[in-house]
């Protein structure tokens, strides 16, 4: 293989397939390996919190970025199938009594399933109406886990042992960035592959044309319902790790506000883009923990600023929504790639 | 039979609030094709203003009525010229979280000024209740019904016989025909989003009367999915029709079934009517099927 300035030229099927072919892409892969693992020896407990969180939001960004970026059907439930995840996992555990790892694979396929059920009224609807639909969907869902309490424990919270693995306890933060992390890994990688499968083709298929699509042999019905499947499967993957990794399911936590910012980070990042996906869950969740670590330092200068930093939250939260939409639709991945370029050329400018 | 009576008028008057929000909605959707999700915010910032004006600036109802009319409407024009304008041609998600994103700054910003503590407002609409076969019914609620029937009736005169309403029936039905007879699709548009947060206001400010303001109230932008979807979402009747229907269904089901199943009633109704009739009772059967 050789990387000119003509191209990429491939000289085996082996190099074709690689997912980073220039000797750029792979210094950069090996810089962003070293910053992963170093994290934990580096950062406070604090910021290692807010990363363990950003792996979580990972998983379900990348579900929410399979359904919506790449198959073009909107979602307003996700916060619902995170809430089936993490109901259906921490039940089998607490009350079942299963291993975790067998609860969370439970838990995966489980709301996979209650994640292509609610997907059938995509099968007629589209775009306003679907997004409509599934907002209903969100707030059943949500209905069912506060009314059924017999499964649910209706509103009261579950609460969730510590995880144990072979003697092993699961306590700290820091114990837990080495389970999420290989789990986040996994899901980026396995995304990245899809779209190199023939399903994924045929999601972005239906995404671009359903019409032509199904002219050409794609099932437009089954890829549909698949894509809610795959979609809900992370989901409930990240819905169940929020279980056991916090130690409490509430129904508070997956509320409407809960779809919103996925579908934010999946905005910010860059639809269609699971690299832009990794970016946009950095930085939404970064977000809001920075403005309160500001808020905090402001604290001396400017008091009483304390009380009103939750409210600051949610309006710089929808100003960077409005303001992305605006000024740049595809994201961070895009601004990324301009960066890159604009790197790649210079002197010039194209 | 009192409890029936004293449900209906509940519901009634709900679902007459209802229906001025869903009428914004309907309004935007029909001129712009936009779903707007920060209709409830409208709501939530049209009461908030009304209650600055009267608390804060002391002023009389009529007057602070006023104000949150003018108020909305600036906030109308303003958003369709910053926020939406630039999103002609995108794609419905990009719309859709434009709208929500929207909902968070407004939400955000009535937290920020006035904190999240609900408040209560000087009552305007007559106190007092009608006791009649047994059930109280209070006099604001029925003010309440009569104050949105006239606002629903007043725009319903002005699409049929006012320039400008006419206009806006126009560029609904046929965006390059209507600029072609030289109308402004883009002062349609701005007007449009205008009337949408002054009916908003209104329904706000009778909210605001019947159970003071709190931010609870953009809740309200919820359950305006299912009147709009049920009534159609470009249809004016509609909204009156879909308003009353979910009123009355959430104060029965509230009333004989309880649970908190009222809460969710709207939302399989919507999901039901989705799936049956998607262009809902009244609405246009253009609506793209797969």
């Amino acid at each position: 293989m050789a990387a000119t300035s003509t191209g990429i030229h491939h000289r085996s099927y082996a190099s074709e397939l690689a997912l980073r072919h220039t000797s750029a892409e792979k210094f950069r892969l090996v810089l962003v390996v070293l910053a992963v693992l170093a994290i934990p020896f580096v950062v406070s407990p604090y910021w290692l919190t807010i990363a363990n969180q950003i792996g979580i939001a990972v998983i379900g960004a990348v579900g929410l970025n399979i359904l919506v970026g790449y198959t073009g059907q909107i979602s307003l439930g996700h916060g619902g199938f995170l809430a089936v995840g993490a109901y259906s996992s921490a039940i089998l555990h607490v009350r079942g009594d299963l291993p975790i790892p067998l609860s969370v694979l439970l838990a995966t396929l489980t709301t996979a399933v209650i994640g292509a059920f609610f997907g059938i009224p995509a099968l007629r609807l589209k775009g306003l109406y679907l997004a409509i639909a599934t907002l209903a969907s969100q707030e059943i869902i949500l209905f069912a886990v506060r009314n059924w309490e017999a499964v649910t424990g209706g509103r009261d919270a579950i609460s969730v042992p510590r995880m144990e693995l072979g003697g092993f306890v699961f306590r700290q933060d820091f114990h837990w960035y080495w389970v999420i992390l290989p789990i986040a890994v996994l899901a980026v990688i396995s995304a990245r592959n899809l779209f190199r499968t023939g399903l994924g083709r045929s999601f972005m298929a239906v995404r671009d044309h359903d019409i032509a699509a199904s002219a050409m042999g794609v099932d437009v019905t089954r890829t549909k319902v698949l894509a809610f499947a795959v979609s809900s499967g992370f989901a409930g993957l990240a819905g169940a790790l929020t279980a056991h990794y916090t130690g409490i399911v509430t129904w508070e936590r997956f509320t409407l506000e809960e779809s919103i910012l996925y579908l934010a980070i999946i905005i910010v990042g860059g639809l269609g883009s699971i690299s832009g996906t990794v970016y946009g869950a950095i930085f939404m969740i970064t977000l809001p923990a920075l403005i309160t670590r500001v808020g905090q330092d402001m604290q001396g200068t400017l008091p009483g600023i304390a009380e009103k930093l939750p409210a600051v939250q949610v309006v710089v939260f929808g100003l960077v929504i409005v303001l992305f939409l605006i000024f740049e639709p595809r994201g961070l991945a895009r601004i990324w790639q301009r960066l890159k370029d604009y790197v790649r050329f210079w002197p010039f400018r194209y | 039979m009192s409890d029936f009576l004293q449900m209906t008028l509940f519901g009634l008057s709900n679902g007459a609030i209802l229906a001025l929000a869903a009428l914004g909605f309907v309004l935007i959707y029909k001129a712009t094709r936009v779903i707007n999700f920060a209709q409830g915010h409208f709501l939530l910032v049209g009461a908030y203003a009304f209650y600055a004006a009267i608390v804060v600036l002391g002023l009389h109802w009529s007057l602070a009525v006023l104000v949150g009319v003018a108020f909305a409407a600036t906030l109308g024009v303003l958003v369709e010229r910053f926020v939406l304008r630039p999103m002609i041609g995108e794609e419905a998600i990009a719309v859709i979280m434009v709208t929500i994103g929207l909902s968070s700054v407004l939400g955000g910003g009535v937290q920020l000024f006035f904190g999240t503590t609900p408040r209560e407002t000087p009552q305007f609409l007559p106190s007092g209740a009608l006791t009649m076969a047994g059930a109280t019914m209070p006099w604001s609620r029925v003010a309440a019904i009569g104050i949105a029937a006239a606002v629903l009736v007043t725009f319903s005169i002005f699409f049929t016989r006012t320039r400008h309403g006419i206009a806006m029936r126009a560029v609904a039905d046929d965006q390059q025909a209507a600029l072609t007879m030289g109308i402004s699709v883009r002062r349609v548009f701005a007007l449009a989003w205008a009337l949408a947060a002054v009916t908003a206001v209104i329904g706000g400010i009778l909210l605001a009367d019947l159970s003071g303001v709190s931010a609870g109230l953009a809740g309200f932008g919820l359950i305006v999915f299912p009147v709009v979807i049920l009534g159609g979402l470009d249809s004016v009747p509609g909204t009156i029709v879909g308003g009353i229907i979910i009123g009355l269904l959430v104060q029965y089901t509230a009333g004989y079934v309880g649970g908190g199943l009222e809460q969710v009633v709207p939302f399989i109704v919507l999901i039901l009517i989705l799936m049956v009739r998607p262009y809902g009772l009244f609405g246009q059967t253009r609506i793209e099927r797969v």
